[in-house]
């Protein structure tokens, strides 16, 4: 066993414990921790891929923001020491069955299906290669998408301050 | 198998996907169904960065997905916790079972 296959089965362990940690968690808060965890080895995942980039931004907008935004609304919404509301019984029976049987589906799919690489020359997907080809105009450019992603962003924004906004109280 | 393929990286992906699922399915509270769908769309984000680096390494076009993916999460998350905020005020619980105000 060399080092890399040691290192991923690390980051596989904290993503999928702290999936179904962040899961079944009894309380809230913790449940959001645990999902910070799950983040962070997906995080460490791109790392190992070598796509520093995307590791960056997984950091940047999930750890970052929206765990923060999470745990914001748990402070707003929750007593957040309080223990949750357990599921049903049966629910939690039929869904876990539900969930083994798909995921031994999916496995054995992925199991025995051969997959084709393509043999074009590997391009680094480096920040500069990236930000290139994202405002490009050319045939393979990613600009329009780009400039529909920010318009979506802007209309999230101004929607969630308009949808959370305190009602006037009439007098 | 000695090498970290791209199977054990869709395994990874595929477990938590369903892992997601039952969180989905399982759990009442809207915050944590929430948090649910940030693990599947983490994982739909895994499964194109792996296919990109092994499958179509001459071309960035998983790393843009996977780019634009992350970006409409965020901005689900900021929709769906202010929907969440003003809910709370108007209902008092964030049950999904509660919410029934727009019940016909």
């Amino acid at each position: 066993m060399s080092a890399s296959i040691v290192i991923f089965y690390i980051l596989a362990a904290v993503i999928i414990g702290g999936g179904i940690l962040a899961v079944t968690a009894k309380k809230i808060f913790r449940s959001a921790i645990y999902l910070l965890f799950s983040l962070m080895g997906i995080a460490g995942l791109y790392f190992y891929l070598n796509y520093e980039f995307i590791a960056a931004v997984q950091i940047v907008v999930y750890i970052g923001g929206i765990v923060v935004l999470i745990i914001f609304s748990i402070f707003l919404t929750h007593a957040s020491g309080k223990d949750m509301e357990k599921p049903k019984l049966m629910s939690i029976i039929v869904s876990a069955l539900a969930v083994v049987f798909a995921c031994a589906f999916v496995i054995s799919l992925i199991n025995n299906y051969s997959f084709v690489a393509s043999t074009n020359t590997a391009i680094e997907p480096t920040v500069k290669n990236i930000g290139r080809q994202m405002l490009s105009t050319t045939e393979h450019g990613f600009i329009l998408p780009f400039e529909v992603v920010s318009m979506l962003l802007l209309a999230a924004l101004i929607g969630s301050i308009v949808i959370a906004l305190k009602p006037k109280t009439e007098a | 198998m000695n090498e970290i393929g791209l199977t054990h990286i869709l395994f990874l992906s595929a477990i938590l996907f369903f892992i997601g699922v039952y969180g989905f399915l399982t759990r009442r509270n809207m915050v944590t169904m929430l948090m649910s769908i940030e693990l599947i769309l983490n994982s739909v984000n895994i499964n194109f960065v792996a296919f990109n680096k092994f499958l179509h390494a001459g071309k960035l076009d998983g790393t843009f997905f996977t780019i634009f993916i992350i970006t409409i999460a965020a901005a689900e998350a900021a929709v769906a916790i202010a929907i969440i905020i003003h809910l709370y005020r108007s209902s008092k619980s964030i049950d999904v079972n509660d919410a029934d105000l727009m019940k016909f």
